[in-house]
């Protein structure tokens, strides 16, 4: 690396920027990123303590926190398998068979990132809330899915869809299909050449993957918001008890609850970091959301 | 025409795998996206062009456009910088500032909008400050710029990253040699390098900006006509129980996703005709 002073001689590389000119864009993306990413995760932690541990750590033991951690477990413990699932199944179909229309079912996969998650929660409800025909039959036979839990993780796993499938594409596609072909010609069956030769190949793009659809299914909050109808201990996931509490200047309680939020969204991150760093070859080295 | 619609393979649970993929994509996307189309044809063109062409939702329309758009440029000429910064200096602290950059995409958007709501309110770290000096910018458009930056911020990094890394430092040296300042290398061999993938990344941050509601909401202060967002006016239209109007605007922001969309699918098939990678 040029940038490395190795030699005690030194001389001004002409593939480099000047010292001066560094430095200045250096503190440019310092001062930035403290201003705007560091700084409100700063302020998450310290509004939360702002009346000490004890108040925060109450806050976070009454009824219908207790109640919200609940529900955001149970959302992510069932949209995260179902969209690892979908993940695995489509990049499988994508990379392992030739067909028309590849690009298009890409797009279609892709269709929920761009598409608003309060827009998400209202094709939802549309869908199947209590005035469409199909909503009407489902509440009638006593299984409502808007405002309450279906509806929550069928919005969950909207605004989600894309993050399995995305990760595991680019690193199939590269694997190519020559070991899962040798593997089928010695004799193995379908399942085995999966679990034996495909997985192996692809666990750490899908723990990854795995990883940020767990966080955004955790923290989702606007397709949930419109679904979940905000029912106090029942439909109140963690974000929309956040929401109620600091529209009630529950400051403490709201920060408490966030900070909960924030720290596995650090974990997340850190998870993420170590997989980038120690397994970079096997993850897809694409931007991701 | 000729060509079957899927060529035959040894591989195995073309049937499973396919099977899965058509569902789940009809059941979870196309279905509910198909039910908000059906909604509008239903409700008619006309009633739609009459929700859209008031006063109101047209104030939240522009809104959330424009200052996604100006929020999207901040973070296409930061986001450059940036990931020009993280792929070739070495500095102490350096690997914490490139996990640091997704936070957005890791941190839930409530916390992220309330925590913004807190620093720029003007009792808040920030908001004070800025008081001093005779600005305010929690429950103004400010607010939202700032929110709107802080979920977009990664986008453009990410996508121009790896395209620095993959730079090959011989292009930069026949530059200098031939004569070009650093700047000029710079402005002229490198920067067009780039351009592909920070428009790819602008074009998610935009996308993802116009659509956001989480982190906008605390900090924008919703005050009709002046800080209220087309994706609130939607939540409170469903509040209100008024499902056409609801679809109506829905409707109208999915149709301004899927140009984005386009314009995105666009500018990745410009590149790779162009350069040959994204």
């Amino acid at each position: 690396m040029s940038d490395t002073p190795l030699a005690p001689l030194q001389f001004r590389s002409a593939i480099a920027e000047p010292r001066a000119a560094r430095w200045a864009l250096i503190g440019i993306v310092v001062l930035g990123l403290g201003v705007l990413l560091f700084a409100p995760l700063i302020a998450v932690f310290a509004e939360a303590l702002t009346r000490g541990w004890a108040a925060a750590l109450a806050s976070l033991g009454n009824r219908d926190a207790r109640a919200a951690i609940k529900l955001t477990l149970t959302i992510a413990a069932i949209s995260v398998p179902l969209n690892a699932a979908f993940g695995i199944a489509a990049a499988w179909f994508i990379t392992k068979f030739d067909f028309r229309g590849k690009a298009f079912l890409i797009t279609l996969i892709d269709l929920p990132f761009s598409v608003s998650p309060v827009v998400a929660g209202l094709c939802i409800v549309l869908m199947f809330g209590a005035n469409s025909a199909l909503g009407g039959w489902l509440v009638a036979s006593g299984y409502p899915v808007v405002f309450a839990l279906p509806g929550i993780v069928l919005a969950t796993v909207f605004v989600t869809f894309p993050f399995v499938a995305r990760e595991l594409i680019p690193v199939m596609v590269e694997q190519g299909r020559a070991e899962e072909e040798a593997a089928l010609t010695l004799g193995a069956s379908g399942a085995r050449t999966f679990l034996t030769v495909t997985l192996p190949n692809i666990r750490w793009a899908l723990l990854y993957g795995v990883l940020l659809c767990n966080a955004r299914a955790m923290g989702e909050f606007g397709a949930v918001a419109v679904v979940s109808g905000k029912i106090r201990g029942q439909t109140a996931s963690i974000p929309i008890t956040i929401e109620m509490l600091y529209n009630e200047y529950l400051s403490v309680a709201a920060f408490s609850l966030a900070a909960l939020l924030a720290m596995l969204g650090l974990i997340t991150l850190l998870l993420k970091t170590i997989l980038e760093l120690r397994h970079a070859d096997q993850i897809a080295a694409t931007y991701h959301h | 025409m000729g060509r079957p619609l899927i060529h035959r393979s040894p591989m195995p649970g073309l049937g499973l795998s396919m099977g899965i993929t058509i569902t789940m994509l009809s059941l979870v996307v196309l279905l509910p996206i198909g039910a908000l189309l059906w909604k509008g044809a239903s409700f008619g063109l006309g009633n739609i062009w009459e929700t859209v062409n008031r006063p109101r939702v047209w104030a939240a329309l522009y809104l959330s456009f424009r200052l996604s758009l100006l929020a999207a440029l901040f973070n296409l000429v930061f986001g450059v910088v940036l990931a020009w910064v993280l792929a070739r200096y070495r500095f102490a602290g350096r690997r914490i500032l490139d996990a640091t950059v997704d936070l957005p995409f890791a941190l839930p958007t409530a916390v992220a909008g309330i925590a913004l709501a807190a620093l720029y309110a003007p009792n808040g770290a920030f908001g004070s400050l800025a008081k001093e000096l005779g600005f305010t910018i929690a429950y103004t458009q400010w607010g939202i710029f700032i929110a709107l930056i802080f979920v977009g911020l990664p986008f453009v990094t990410r996508t121009v990253q790896p395209v620095v890394e993959e730079i090959e430092r011989e292009v930069e040296e026949v530059s200098a040699t031939l004569g070009a300042s650093r700047l000029y290398t710079i402005m002229r061999v490198i920067m067009p390098m780039l351009t592909p993938a920070a428009l790819t990344g602008f074009a998610l941050a935009l996308a993802r900006a116009v659509g956001e509601y989480g982190s906008v909401i605390f900090i924008a202060g919703n005050i009709p006509l002046r800080t209220e967002i087309a994706p609130l006016l939607i939540v409170i239209q469903l509040e209100e129980f008024n499902y056409d109007a609801a679809s109506a605007i829905g409707i109208a922001m999915l149709l301004i996703s899927f140009a984005m969309l386009l314009a995105i699918n666009l500018i990745q098939v410009w590149s790779r005709r162009r350069i040959g990678y994204v």
